[in-house]
């Protein structure tokens, strides 16, 4: 009984592993799984370890403790690339089929389907619902679900959801996006970030609480914001203080992604110099945006975040309107002067934008999120709460293992 | 006989021509002399400029000019933009065309609206331009008029976002702090953001909202009914394009053959001075070629005149409650004291009042020789 469960959990536990790694092929289940082939098996053995480091609800403590010791010193040693380089399909003299195991992955996957939670964050008028439609390609935003919406400015800033499974190529996703309509809308903007901490906090809060549930959920469900969208106007100047003093806050908590919205009113060099005077402004006042230099795994991701990291803040212009160009259906803006494509690289970077969020490190900020900075979470709460695991409802042996629980996730950071 | 009858059938013309001679009298040519007199003295105009910073306000000016006056400007960070106040900033230049004088002022509001907490951010404004309305009350008031500085504000530009849709707090309350002490046009920002239909809904959306909060903006004066139809039409037009959506640019670029004023952009050029563009070329035939004199005259009469009203009666009110006696002269509230012009006005007040008791005694006087 306790094997088969321990089985079903392996695999769960591949698939968190392999999320882990951040492969980008997990969206776009269309790519070859081969090239994760390599390291995933290297994953499993690092997989299951992190496994047992979560909730321990059997008491196979020793064989765990054994197990870990083993895995362990296998990191300590190499980083897991070159831990693979053991186990080649060469070394094997016989088909074993492990590989199958991808496919088995990805049957799961696809039947189990993604969650990915966006916040928009931005003052009124910038865009915020014409780009998330934009992105996704369907009216998903709160402009185009809500029955009577009306362009009016609300007094405090609230907090509104949206959620839609969209469908593609049999992947589902469930997307939820968040919207903070009243951010800097009001004379005195005092605070306004405060409702938007509060909700991150607490989202992380829920999903803290099904994870230490005595009987929890199989795949808890996770309303975490694993990506914020911040809307900058396009000035032309420097980052505003509001600007700022967000970013600052919720830098440290979720990961953000900073844009300049109504990007079309910037000439290129104008733009140019914009970007580089708001990433002065942002490694001034230490604002660490997404992609995080301190977590780049290996040399290759540097070199694709370093060039994402050149070109950040992407200047965006989003519409849903098609016209005609040179026989082609194109999403653009028709003006007197011109039709600005919003697909065109040489435009505007909204395509930039895109591949980003969707067709490459969608599944990174999923792990961003659920390693770094759900973690760092986890850490404080557990901290304040003194290790007083009987607020939390659990039995004092865990104590122990929250222990070690904690340094483990320490040294991860 | 014939010189006779000549002589005769000239005097009917000559008397024709006398009495023409004798009904024109000639003040018809007063403008020109009012114009040769201006021309000599040159205008003077006082222009600012309010709105949240990056909204291409000092492009504008440059644009409207056609001159650099902001040069050598450096922008603030965003650390030193956090401790930054609203200040208040003057740039005068003289600028000559075709033999006309104008000296013009633009004062410019940097750190208008760019605050995490913008509560009262016009205050410093509403201050400045009641500064200068005092000032000119006291030149006005004072001995010597020969030579006052009118450094009145005649006319407030100020700039929509037109990233929003439609005004926003900090635009209405703003424009209904100031509607009653300035000219205020206002206009939409770096409209080359914005396609035609919407740049049409943000119009109508922000004419609903200055009608419904009761914001009194500039408004363009009423055609006299024997202008010309074309001008009315252009009138019409005027009136039906406010707020006017704006571009700036002081660069040239080539388009369609020729060099203009523009942006280049990838997907197009705008040209700033094309009406299908944008409504800068009305923004300034209306600014300085058609209604310049106007919104000083406004200035004058109406706000000015507002303001002195006003200021009298507190004073008046003043003298009531400190019960001092009526002079005819009013004095004015010694905040900023002139020594010398004070000691005259002491000295004034004491002679009247000598006077008036040597006219009383006389008086006295008088009426007892009577009985």
């Amino acid at each position: 009984m306790e094997e088969s469960q321990e089985k079903e959990r392996g695999i769960m536990g591949q698939e968190q592993g392999d999320q882990d790694q951040g492969q980008p092929a997990s969206t776009n289940t269309q790519h070859s799984l081969t090239e994760k082939e390599e390291k995933c098996v290297g994953v499993h053995a690092e997989m299951e370890e992190k496994e047992r480091e979560k909730g321990m609800e059997e008491g196979e403590m020793k064989k765990e403790m054994e197990l870990e010791a083993e895995v362990k010193v296998e990191l300590c040693q190499s980083v897991p690339g070159l831990q693979m380089s053991f186990i080649r399909g060469t070394d094997l003299f016989g088909y074993v089929g492990i590989e199958a195991v991808l496919d088995q992955m990805r049957y799961k996957t696809m039947k189990a389907g993604f969650e990915f939670n966006i916040m928009v964050v931005g003052q009124s008028g910038l865009g915020k619902s014409t780009l998330v439609n934009t992105l996704f390609k369907s009216k998903v935003s709160r402009k185009s679900c809500t029955p009577n919406y009306e362009e009016k400015i609300s007094k405090t800033v609230k907090l509104h959801t949206v959620s839609h499974v969209i469908e593609e190529k049999g992947v589902k996703m469930k997307l939820t996006v968040i919207d903070t309509p009243g951010f800097g809308d009001q004379i005195n903007n005092e605070n306004c970030w405060e409702p938007i901490v509060k909700y991150v906090n607490e989202q992380y809060e829920k999903y803290l609480r099904e994870e230490l549930h005595i009987t929890r959920k199989r795949r808890i469900p996770d309303s975490r914001v694993h990506c914020c969208i911040y809307f900058l106007p396009a000035t032309g100047h420097r980052l505003r203080p509001i600007d700022i003093e967000f970013m600052k806050r919720l830098g440290k908590i979720v990961s953000i992604v900073p844009i300049i919205a109504k990007a079309d009113t910037l000439t290129i060099e104008e733009r140019q110099e914009f970007k580089e005077r708001i990433r002065q402004d942002l490694a001034a006042n230490g604002i660490s945006v997404y992609p995080q230099k301190e977590y780049d795994e290996d040399p290759e991701e540097r070199i694709l975040n370093d060039r994402i990291r050149e070109s950040i803040p992407f200047a965006v212009v989003g519409t849903d309107k098609e016209h005609q160009v040179n026989g082609n259906k194109v999403l653009g803006r028709k003006t007197k002067w011109g039709i600005i494509e919003v697909e065109n690289v040489a435009h505007c970077e909204f395509a930039n934008l895109r591949d980003l969020l969707i067709r490459s490190h969608l599944q990174d900020l999923k792990d961003v999120t659920h390693n770094i900075h759900y973690e760092t979470y986890r850490v404080r709460r557990l901290n304040e709460s003194n290790m007083n695991f009987s607020e939390l409802g659990l039995s004092t042996w865990l104590l122990e293992n929250g222990t070690a629980d904690k340094c483990e996730s320490e040294s991860h950071l | 006989m014939t010189t006779n009858m000549r002589y005769k059938s000239r005097i009917p013309v000559k008397t024709e021509e006398s009495t023409e001679e004798k009904q024109y009298v000639g003040f018809a040519t007063l403008p020109n002399q009012v114009h040769r007199k201006s021309v000599k003295k040159g205008f003077d105009f006082t222009l600012m400029v309010a709105g949240e910073s990056g909204m291409g306000k000092s492009t504008l000016v440059n644009s409207l000019f056609l001159t650099d006056l902001y040069k050598d400007r450096k922008l603030l960070n965003a650390e030193e933009r956090i401790n930054q106040t609203v200040e208040i900033i003057k740039h005068t230049v003289d600028i000559e065309e075709k033999g006309v004088k104008l000296k013009l002022t633009i004062v410019d509001t940097p750190g208008f609206g760019d605050a995490v907490n913008n509560n009262e951010c016009w205050k410093p404004i509403t201050d400045y331009i009641d500064q200068q309305f005092e000032q000119y009350f006291r030149d006005e008031s004072g001995l010597n008029r020969k030579n006052i500085q009118d450094n009145r504000v005649h006319c407030c530009l100020y700039f929509i976002p037109p990233f929003g849709h439609g005004l926003r707090p900090v635009d209405v309350e703003f424009m209904k702090a100031l509607h009653e002490k300035v000219n205020i046009i206002p206009l939409i920002a770096k409209a080359d953001c914005l396609t035609p239909n919407e740049i049409k809904k943000l119009k109508d959306r922000i004419r609903e909202e200055i009608d419904k909060f009761g914001i009194k903006v500039y408004q363009f004066p009423e055609c006299d009914s024997d202008e010309d139809e074309e001008f009315k039409q252009l009138d019409k037009e005027l009136k039906e394009c406010t707020p006017f959506a704006v571009i700036g640019s002081n660069t040239v670029v080539e388009a369609r053959g020729q060099r203009v004023r523009g942006r280049l952009y990838p997907w197009g050029i705008v040209e700033v001075e094309n009406q299908s563009h944008c409504d800068f070329v009305k923004l300034r035939n209306m600014l300085i070629r058609s209604h310049m004199h106007d919104l000083k005259d406004v200035t004058c009469d109406v706000h000015y005149e507002n303001y002195r009203a006003q200021c009298i009666q507190e004073m008046t009110s003043k003298l009531a409650q400190d019960n001092r006696m009526e002079s005819p002269i009013p004095i004015l509230p010694l905040s900023t004291p002139d020594v010398e012009t004070e000691k005259l006005i002491k000295m004034k007040d004491e002679e009247l009042k000598r006077m008036q008791e040597m006219l009383n005694k006389m008086q006295q006087q008088m009426h007892d020789k009577d009985q």
